[in-house]
Order: structure tokens, then sequence, then C-alpha cells
């Protein structure tokens, strides 16, 4: 037990360590390694309760997909040196301040309403209907609660994403003009017929190929 | 406290006994590659070092250990140093799940096959901290082709594994072999094994998907500004990773340490040896490809992966769950 406790205090000083390190940091590509850092140490107090599943699927969805597309994203923009212009009022204005900090106080209260929530609610887990069975892998039981009382949540959600995904298609998704695309099936199905032409060219004014 | 202890160095000492194997057998799989490669080309090959130029990666090895490692003046030096860390470490801790036997697995997880999805998925960021630390337009440009190339794989990865655990019904890749006994998922899900060996070809930046390092247009790629030790562990961790997608295909979809047929010859040799057997026949799969085709375009490898691959698997994923809802096969009721 001891060797168990010492090893989630050593998890839980990591994950908050660097959660602090993500906001503190000056270079924004090491704000996106601190918070990959975070995502790994938080799945890995994940699996130390038992819940591995959600510990796996945690280091794969955020750690394997979006904090790589958090990394591109900052990569490409090159936006790797702010030297601390976010906090200096030449920036912008300093209009920042006030916003992150009426932002900072929602959720500092939505967390105090949530906490406090759950404090006057001692037996919640009682309260649902789930039988929590330890014979069975948590995979299992996970799906056993999702694809039957949260079925129609599920579904939504779901539905919901793929409706950001096309959104987000739709928005960025621009046809340019006079971009050659290869087509297997033309490039295949060309024959020496039309693939010769000859072409009888006129004096001083040549031939156009690409017609 | 005392048994923690003794649990602690029963727990290294295995460790050691399966890294160090993992260790000998990559260095040893890179002479294979390039003996088959050279044997494709009608080359000799490595063999002046040692018996058939067997210990010419030892000797590639000791030259790698004695040469100037240089950080370039300009580079992020922790992230430079750290990258080639984490590629050969990740490419190492996976191999704990990889079942060798009945009971021979360093790490009988119930989430396995996750597990190495995860590790796998992982493997991505000591690419792209090497090519982004090193502050060089060659190394940028491969990592990102690279961590473009990877995550777009591991979509249809991801989708034939599931094809594979719908067969299966747990996520445990010992109960995976064990699901094989009656016949390996190769046969029934053919298709689904050469995306998987196609796949795993694009996962590790092997050839024809070797664009990452695409020597014509990036020199190295994002190895560009490595050398000495740290280039080679770059170099390990990408072989440690070519043997370890042999092995997920072996277990996926081969049958693990399960022999072919359960007679009398076949069943007495032991089950890590079949394991060994498999592994080694997908990597000379993987170092055939690799003599015999040509490299892809970029955007061919983005539409084989998006627009063919993941259609495709997704429509088998159909097809095999609703074959098994149909003749009432589903595992794990």
């Amino acid at each position: 037990m001891i060797a168990h406790a010492v090893f989630f205090y050593i998890f839980s000083l990591i994950a908050i360590v660097s959660a602090v390190m993500v906001t503190v940091s000056k270079n924004t590509v090491h704000s996106v390694f601190f918070l990959i850092l975070d995502f790994i140490s938080i799945s890995c107090l994940f699996i130390m309760i038992g819940a591995e599943f959600l510990g796996m699927i945690m280091l794969i969805v955020y750690v394997g997909a979006v904090a790589v597309l958090f990394l591109f994203v900052v990569m490409m923009l090159n936006v790797a040196e702010q030297k601390g212009q976010w906090f200096s009022s030449r920036w912008d204005g300093g209009t920042h301040i006030p916003v992150g900090l009426l932002v900072s106080l929602i959720i500092f209260f939505e967390l105090i309403i949530v906490i406090g929530g759950w404090k006057y609610k001692p037996d919640l887990l009682n309260s649902l209907s789930i039988n929590i069975s330890t014979e069975v892998t948590n995979t299992r039981s996970i799906g056993n609660v999702l694809y039957t009382d949260y079925i129609l949540l599920f579904q939504i959600s779901g539905m919901i994403l793929l409706v950001a995904m096309i959104g987000a298609i739709v928005l960025t998704f621009r046809e340019r003009a006079g971009v050659k695309r290869q087509s297997y099936v033309k490039q295949i199905s060309r024959e020496r017929d039309e693939g010769v032409h000859l072409v009888e060219a006129e004096k001083n004014k040549g031939v156009k190929i690409d017609a | 406290m005392d048994s923690y202890f003794s649990i602690l160095f029963t727990e290294v000492y295995k460790i050691l006994f399966l890294l160090v194997p993992v260790l000998v057998s990559v260095a040893m799989i890179v002479w294979l590659d390039r003996r088959v490669w050279a044997f494709v080309q009608k080359r000799r090959g490595p063999n002046v070092v040692g018996p058939f130029g067997l210990f010419q990666s030892l000797a590639d090895a000791l030259k790698y250990i004695f040469k100037e490692i240089i950080i370039p003046a300009s580079s992020n030096k922790l992230v430079f140093v750290l990258a080639p860390v984490v590629t050969m470490t990740l490419a190492l801790i996976s191999w704990a799940v990889i079942p060798f036997g009945e009971d021979f697995v360093l790490a009988d997880i119930n989430v396995g096959i996750l597990y190495l999805f995860a590790v796998s998925s992982l493997g991505v960021y000591g690419i792209i901290m090497g090519g982004w630390a090193s502050n060089s337009k060659y190394p940028f440009l491969g990592a990102i082709r690279s961590a473009a190339q990877m995550v777009s794989y591991e979509v249809s990865i991801g989708v034939i594994i599931i094809n594979v655990l719908l067969c299966v019904g747990s996520l445990n890749l010992s109960d995976i072999v064990m699901a094989q006994q009656n016949i390996w998922f190769v046969i029934p899900l053919f298709p689904m094994f050469v995306i998987f060996f196609i796949s795993a070809l694009a996962e590790t930046n092997r050839p024809p998907f070797d664009l990452p390092e695409a020597e014509a247009e990036l020199v190295a790629g994002y190895q560009t500004e490595y050398s000495g030790m740290m280039y080679a562990m770059f170099w390990l961790g990408e072989y440690a990773n070519i043997l370890l997608m042999c092995a997920m295909g072996a277990v996926l979809f081969l049958g693990g340490w399960l022999s072919p047929i359960d007679i009398f010859p076949l069943n007495a040799i032991p089950g890590p040896f079949w394991l060994i057997f498999k592994i080694l026949f997908l990597f000379i799969l993987f170092a055939l490809v690799k003599a015999t085709v040509p490299r892809y375009r970029y955007d061919q490898l983005m539409k084989l992966g998006w627009k063919i691959f993941l259609p495709f698997s997704l429509f088998y994923v159909v097809l095999t769950s609703s074959f098994l809802l149909y003749f009432d096969l589903l595992p794990g009721k």
C-alpha cells in the first residue's frame, strides 16, 4: 500500500506541476509538451484507481490524436516565442487579463457548484441503477452502461461530433481552380488512339497542348 | 517493505530477461534486413564481420558509440536530447504485453491491445520532438510529414483492431491468441491482414512509405541533425518498432504462440519459437517489400490511408459484426 501511495503522489505531483507549467512556460511548444505530460500522468492515475480502459482511451485520444493536432497548429503558426507578451499591456491593449479573469471566475463558480452538489449527495453511487461488480472487467461494465441505459445520449453525442466535423470541413474546404488531380481511371483507360494526336502546326502560332 | 523489494527485484530480473533478447534481436534483424535486401538485388550485403557478417550490427554500434554527438547550437537542447530517448523507450515498453506463451508474458493486462495501440500512437512524439528541436528546415518538414502519416494510418489500424476484437470479445492479448485455436484470424479476415500489413509499413515509416526520410527531398528527415549514439537510438527504436508491429500482426492474425495445426511434431515445438517464427516471417515480408517497391508520392499516401483503407476497413467492421450477429457467433455472451 505504501508503494501505491508513493506512486499516486508522484503522478499527482507531476500532473499538477505540468498543469502549472502549461500556463507559465513562455515557449508555446513547451506548453504543449507539458500538456502531454499532464495527460499522461492523469491517465496513469486512472490506471492506478483500476480504470484501465479510461486511462488507455485517454492516452489514445488525447495524447495520440488531440495533442498531435495542438502541436501541429502551434508549430505551423510559429507562435513559439511569445516571450510573455500575453500579460504585458503593450500587446493588444492588455484586454486579455479581464477576459481571462472573467472566464476563470466562471469556471471557478462552476466547479464550486459541481463539488457542492456532490457534497449533498454522498450516496451518488447508490442512487444510480448501476451495479458495480468487481468480477467484470471495466471495459465490459462501461459498455454495459453506455450501450443500454445511456444509448440515446451516446448516440446524440456521436451525432454532435459528426455535425461539428462536417461543419469544420465545410468551413475550411475551398475548391481551388487550376489544381491538377490524378485520376487513376483516366490514366488507365487511356488508349493509344486518344493518347497520340497528329496536329498540323500552323506557322508562327504553334499548338496549344493542354486543351 | 521487504517483500516489496523482493517483488521489485524479480520484476527487474524479468524485464531484463525480456529486454536483452529484444535488443540483441533488433541488432540481428538489422543484419537480416540488409541481407534480404542484398539478396533480392543480387548483391552480397554485409558479409565481412564475423560468420556471414553476423556481427556487422555490433561493429556499427561500436562505431556509433565512438562517434561525436553533435548538438546544434541553435537547437532546443533539452527536447533535442529527449527525442531519441522517447523513441527508444516507447519502442521497448510495448514489449511488456506481448504474450510469448500461455503464461509467458511480462504484464498480462486486461487492455493489452489498447496499451499497444496507445504506445504506438505515442511513438509519433519522438519524431516530432526531434524534428522540431533540431530547428532546421529538413528535419521539421520530415517530422510534419511523419506525424501526419502516422496519425492517418493509426486510424485504419484502430479499425482493423476492432475487427479482430469483434471476433474475440476481449482486449487481452492472451485471449486474442486463445480465440484463434480453431482458425487463425488471417483466414476469415484476410483483407484486414493485408491492410494491417500495409498500414504497419506506413506506421513504421518503412518503404514504400518512407517519405519522412526521403533522402532525395529531405536529406534524412527528422534525423538529419542527429549523430553518433543519438542517431543510433532513433535507428534502434525504429527497428524495435518494426519488430513490434510484426509481433502485433502475429498475435492478431497469425495465432501468436499457437502451432498451425495441433498435431504431434508441430505442437511439440514450444510456443515462443512459433511466435518468433511468425515474427521473422512477417519481418522478411517487410524486407522484401523494402527491396522491391518504389516510394509513394505524398498525396497518394494520404489518399490510400483516408480514402481507401479507412472506408474499406469500416465496411469490413459492418460486415464482420453482421456476420457474427446473423450466425449468432458473437463472443462474450
